[in-house]
């Protein structure tokens, strides 16, 4: 808006516009904002008129935004960098306090006068329930995003999509005691079934107790990641190009195989970073794991028995009556779970950059 | 491998909106014909007609009679997956599929018939990349993305794809809209090896192109916007562009349409 005046100025004048090119290098926004001062710069009215070049500025919105923004991007590292050092100021007397394998021992007791704690099991946990969340999710995710974004009449499909924007909002303490107090039942149910029928299986075994176990827990994290999955890719699958849908359905593919040639792998990388995010918070979900679960430490692939524990669910059920070396073990159990998330989201990344070549040109 | 193309009364309309009015028009085997006029006079609507294409689009829907070799393509029994693999499709913008290599983009469509034999397949990729004259530039690199290509490229890919099902009819809608001089001259030849083997509907906006690649030239018009496209005149090429009968066609061929 700020270009029309001035370039009808330099029609007159001549010059004027390498002038204003050079005071002001970083592009047209800059321009039009710092337009206006410029008639007001000594040299006067006549843009190009005889006077000295006007001097590049020391101090503009350019200079105080590039600062802004460059203090913003500091901050974050100066945070996570004052994060790390606290966590692991805090660990690491605790580790050296420990009396047992921090890897490998079954237990969680570091509150004793020979602290003894270990980490496997509730690693094991947390990556256990995660992945079986992801299992039963993914699937019905996509199905969902799918229809949402290819099947279902416009209308509808914003509807629904809203819906399960919805479900996202609630929060995990809801989603706890829902599982811990109702859905425990159906759960049960469905556990003593599976035991009887199909008992022989290992992760079906046990004499029970049944219901509190880590298929609950994975059922109820699953219903939580739905949500983030689902609206994440459905996103993607809106954003596929119809001249690549259409070449696929002018090449005579139904509408199942125009998604699969089309759509899907358009938004793989939209699809690996939705699963991401919602493994993410599979893994990190606190509060419903540690109201659903049966809190026991010991490393076990039995699903329906009453048992499983995660690191975060540990944290929350063990923080209230630790004492120093206690706190200490719980620190170290989050820098723990902290890796786990960083692999998970490097293996993502790697996934997506070995493919660049192809999803990049789709860009 | 070529068929005849018959429209007899064919109406599209887009929800509420009449598109094209009552077309009457037929295309002989083994010939190129062009599709001009102005903007929304309904050329793209009537060419997407003939392999259900236009029917995609929500609220969308075509009426009337359209035959392939007096095969009525809008029967009710009729497998509209069928009907487009018959009649294949060229759109206006290069669109191979971006997350393919250009082998993969080539036999796309023959995978989803169900071919799976890599020899098939590489036979049948490098046939139709000959066909549409990219073997030579593409055959150390057929791994790569096909979205890597030039502009130019890229659309004959499109073509080659197309053509790799071996289809009856190939459709055209402005394919070289989008790209440079030198690409278009090449696919102007293209089109007229092709035309050994297919019948072609071709849409442009270009007349100098109509007037070089077609045989026969159906023009399209409107009264006004709002009104629907109808078939004004359809002759052999060289009457339409040296001696139209009708004067609408006249004015439009020699640049007083208003």
């Amino acid at each position: 808006m700020g270009e029309t005046p001035h370039r009808s100025a330099d029609a007159g004048t001549g010059g004027t516009r390498v002038t204003q090119s050079h005071e002001w290098p970083a592009g047209a926004s800059a321009r039009v904002a710092e337009a206006p001062v410029s008639t007001r710069s000594p040299g006067g009215v006549g843009l190009g008129g005889g006077g000295a070049l006007p001097r590049s500025r020391k101090f503009g919105a350019e200079r105080a935004f590039h600062g802004l923004t460059l203090a913003a991007g500091t901050a974050v590292l100066v945070i996570i960098a004052a994060i790390a050092i606290f966590l692991i100021a805090k660990a690491v007397p605790a580790l050296r306090a420990n009396t047992e394998n921090f890897w490998s021992y079954e237990g969680w007791s570091p509150n004793e006068t020979e602290p003894k704690f270990g980490i496997g099991t509730l690693a094991f946990g947390t990556v256990l329930s995660a992945a079986l969340a992801l299992l039963m999710a993914v699937p019905v995710a996509l199905g969902i995003a799918l229809y949402l974004s290819h099947y279902a009449p416009r209308r509808l499909g914003t509807a629904l999509g809203f819906l399960v924007d919805l479900l996202a909002a609630v929060p995990s303490v809801v989603f706890g005691l829902w599982g811990r107090d109702i859905f425990v039942n159906p759960v049960r149910d469905f556990s003593v079934w599976l035991n009887e029928y199909f008992g022989w299986i290992p992760i079906f075994g046990g004499d029970g107790p049944f219901g509190k176990s880590i298929m609950l827990g994975a059922l109820v994290l699953a219903i939580m990641v739905l949500p983030i999955i689902t609206s994440l890719s459905r996103e993607v699958f809106l954003q596929t190009p119809t001249a690549n849908e259409e070449a696929a359905l002018a090449l005579g593919a139904t509408r199942w195989e125009m998604l699969r040639t089309a759509v899907l792998p358009y938004g793989r990388p939209g699809i690996i970073a939705a699963v991401m995010l919602g493994l993410g918070r599979a893994l990190g979900e606190t509060i419903a794991l540690a109201m659903t679960l049966g809190i026991t430490f010991g490393i076990s692939f039995n699903l329906i028995q009453n048992g499983g524990n995660t690191i975060a669910a540990n944290i929350a059920n063990a923080f209230g009556e630790a004492n120093e070396t206690g706190r200490g073990a719980l620190i170290a159990s989050g820098l723990v779970l902290f890796t786990i998330t960083l692999i998970v989201n490097i293996t993502a990344r790697a996934i997506i950059y070995r493919r660049r070549e192809f999803t990049e040109s789709a860009a | 491998m070529a068929k005849r193309v018959e429209a007899s009364n064919v109406t599209a309309y887009y929800g509420g909106f009449k598109a094209i009015e009552n077309i009457n028009l037929t295309v002989e085997p083994k010939t190129v014909t062009a599709l001009i006029g102005p903007s929304g006079c309904g050329k793209s609507t009537f060419l997407r007609s003939i392999n259900r294409m236009h029917e995609v689009l929500p609220g969308a829907r075509v009426e009337g009679n359209l035959t392939i070799d007096d095969q009525d393509i809008y029967d009710r029994d009729v497998d509209v997956t069928a009907v487009r693999r018959m009649i294949g499709m060229v759109f206006q913008r290069p669109n191979p599929f971006p997350t393919m290599s250009i082998f993969e983009n080539v036999v796309a469509g023959l995978k989803l018939n169900g071919v799976r034999r890599k020899s098939i397949l590489e036979e049948a990729a490098e046939k139709a990349l000959r066909s549409a004259n990219l073997w030579d530039e593409v055959k150390d690199r057929l791994g790569k993305p096909g979205a890597g290509l030039s502009g130019g490229q890229q659309q004959r890919l499109c073509i080659a794809r197309t053509i790799a099902v071996e289809p009856q009819v190939v459709l055209m809608d402005e394919p070289c809209s989008a790209l440079d001089p030198i690409s278009t001259l090449a696919i102007e030849d293209l089109m007229f090896q092709l035309k050994d083997k297919f019948t072609i509907i071709i849409v442009t906006h270009n007349m100098q192109q109509a007037a070089r690649v077609s045989d026969r030239t159906a023009f399209f018009s409107i009264e006004k916007t709002g009104d629907p496209g109808r078939l004004i005149e359809y002759d052999n090429t060289q009457k339409i562009f040296s001696n139209p009968s009708v004067k609408k066609t006249e004015d439009y061929i020699t640049g007083r349409f208003g």
